[in-house]
């Protein structure tokens, strides 16, 4: 059995449930090391198999935090990111990884104070884009235009306060 | 002076120890908006984020009559033994710079500054008490938020610089002594069920550590995706039925093989009264099987506080600190004996016709 990441014999076979789904794969002594596979801890298979070098995307392999200087391949190897603004630049990258790694996508837990009036502005946005989304699929353009424009008025809304 | 109330021996104020579960705990895990989180910050930036958080946590109630302290005015040593007693992290102890802690009067309460994230805030209490330690970590978190604006998301919430403390940023543990599952080789089973439920199983001292004197770590894995009390729930069901487990695996351990576990019990009273050189994990595998012994009533109760002082006492910071300086391993070992041998001095004979509750 050939190594996920080089062609050396793989010697470690690792076995991780993640929500139910069995992920599977095999690592070389060498690459285990290297990956952290030592310390279980922090391993997830989400992450290694994002690390295969043949499947790379160019246009996620450029990605850089403008903001704190955190580029892709600095996310990749410590699994951290950088700042704030990361989040928005690694979005793309990040958000496939998190279903694996946690129980949901949407953070259902505390809201500080000072941003509650933020989120529930930004969850009656999300709710309104999907209905539209329905409205347009469903072909009802009568509520497709209503929606659009609470969509609208409340995008504009939210972008003064901010 | 901090050193008095970090260094102490609190002997004033000694916990009611429960059988099985230690301790509580929850950490919750923040950023400041604007600043870089300390794995990417500069120096400059660190310093400012030290002195922010230093003021805003000096106007929260819990934390007003408080102690803090920045890492850099600590020697080696003093960081080895705040890490020992769980009021700092492996992690803070090795920063270089602009590290801070402050920790509450009564040391249940414990805000990391510059850690891997900006903010950790810590709550500790005794026994299994999820409801208490999340409100008072709560209301922490509120208090100190009214003066910072964090990082945070409507669809991620907590921004972390790990991604895998996102969402709630909570990660809720409990300390378990579990020495039944371990002798009877059922904890590997029990790890890898409670894995797959999104929890996980670590040494006394975090990652990484091992789990000498059969004392294991529980807590969640997964932050986002579903609201701190779900997380709470989903963790202190699991605890439970951990719980019970470990009871029905003591039951048939003194039942199949009861003489097998009083000759344990009683080598380990042996060693601990006797023993001239003993290295740290050997005797918390001693003190281990005392606490068993306590909670099957072989003991007085009061040897369950004892054994949970001596687990911390027998670290190595801990060692040094009653010598008055730092020691070589070897002499650390002859030290650790000398006080167990005196605190097991008197230690009656084991009551075998104890009932088991």
């Amino acid at each position: 059995m050939k190594c996920h990441h080089c062609d050396s014999q793989a010697t470690v076979h690792l076995t991780q449930i993640i929500n139910g789904q069995m992920h599977k794969m095999d690592l070389c002594e060498a690459c285990a090391q290297e990956k952290g596979v030592t310390n279980p801890d922090n391993l997830s298979i989400g992450n290694l198999l994002d690390e295969n070098p043949s499947k790379a995307d160019a246009s996620t392999a450029s990605m850089t935090c403008e903001s704190c200087g955190t580029t892709h391949h600095d996310f990749k190897k410590g699994g951290r990111l950088g700042c704030e603004a990361c989040y928005h630049v690694f979005r793309p990258v990040l958000e496939p990884l998190l279903d694996g790694m946690h129980a949901g996508v949407k953070h259902l837990g505390k809201v500080p104070s000072r941003s509650v009036k933020k989120k529930s502005q930004d969850d009656s946005e999300e709710l309104l884009s999907k209905e539209l989304k329905k409205a347009v699929e469903e072909e009802n353009y009568e509520k497709a235009a209503k929606l659009r424009d609470r969509l609208k008025k409340l995008q504009a809304k939210s972008s003064a306060s901010a | 002076m901090f050193h008095d109330l970090f260094f102490s021996k609190s002997k004033s104020k000694v916990p009611k120890p429960c059988p099985i579960a230690l301790s509580t705990r929850v950490r919750l895990a923040r950023n400041l908006s604007e600043f870089p989180f300390p794995g990417r910050a500069e120096s400059g930036q660190k310093k400012a984020v030290l002195s922010k958080c230093m003021s805003a946590l000096g106007k929260v109630k819990p934390l007003q009559s408080c102690t803090s302290v920045e890492l850099d005015e600590l020697s080696e040593l003093d960081r080895q033994i705040l890490v020992e007693k769980h009021l700092i992290s492996l992690e803070l102890s090795q920063s270089d710079e602009s590290g801070g802690v402050v920790l509450s009067n009564d040391r249940a309460c414990s805000v990391m500054v510059n850690e891997e994230d900006h903010l950790r805030i810590q709550v500790l209490a005794n026994g299994l008490d999820f409801s208490k330690v999340w409100k008072l970590a709560d209301s922490l978190d509120s208090g100190i938020e009214s003066s910072l604006d964090y990082a945070f998301d409507s669809q991620l919430g907590f921004l972390t610089a790990c991604p895998t403390n996102l969402g709630t940023g909570m990660r809720a543990s409990v300390m378990m002594h579990l020495p039944g599952l371990v002798m009877s080789k059922n904890m590997d089973k029990v790890i890898n069920a409670v894995n797959h439920l999104g929890i996980a199983v670590r040494g006394l001292f975090g990652e990484g550590s091992d789990a000498s004197g059969s004392i294991f770590q529980i807590s969640n894995q997964q932050t986002l995706g579903e609201s701190e009390s779900a997380i709470l729930e989903r963790l202190e069901m699991t605890l439970e039925n951990i719980v019970q487990q470990e009871r029905l695996a003591r039951e048939k351990l003194s039942e199949d093989d009861g003489l097998r576990l009083t000759d344990k019990i009683s080598r380990a009273v042996g060693s601990l009264k006797t023993s001239y050189l003993i290295q740290s994990s050997e005797a918390m595998d001693h003190l281990s099987l005392i606490r068993l012994a306590a909670d099957f009533g072989y003991l007085p109760e009061k040897f369950r506080a004892l054994a949970d002082r001596m687990f911390i006492e027998v670290q190595p910071g801990h060692v040094q600190l009653s010598a008055g300086k730092p020691i070589e391993p070897g002499e650390r070992d002859r030290l650790r004996a000398e006080t167990l041998r005196k605190e097991f001095l008197r230690m009656p004979q084991l009551n075998l016709n104890a009932q088991v509750d």
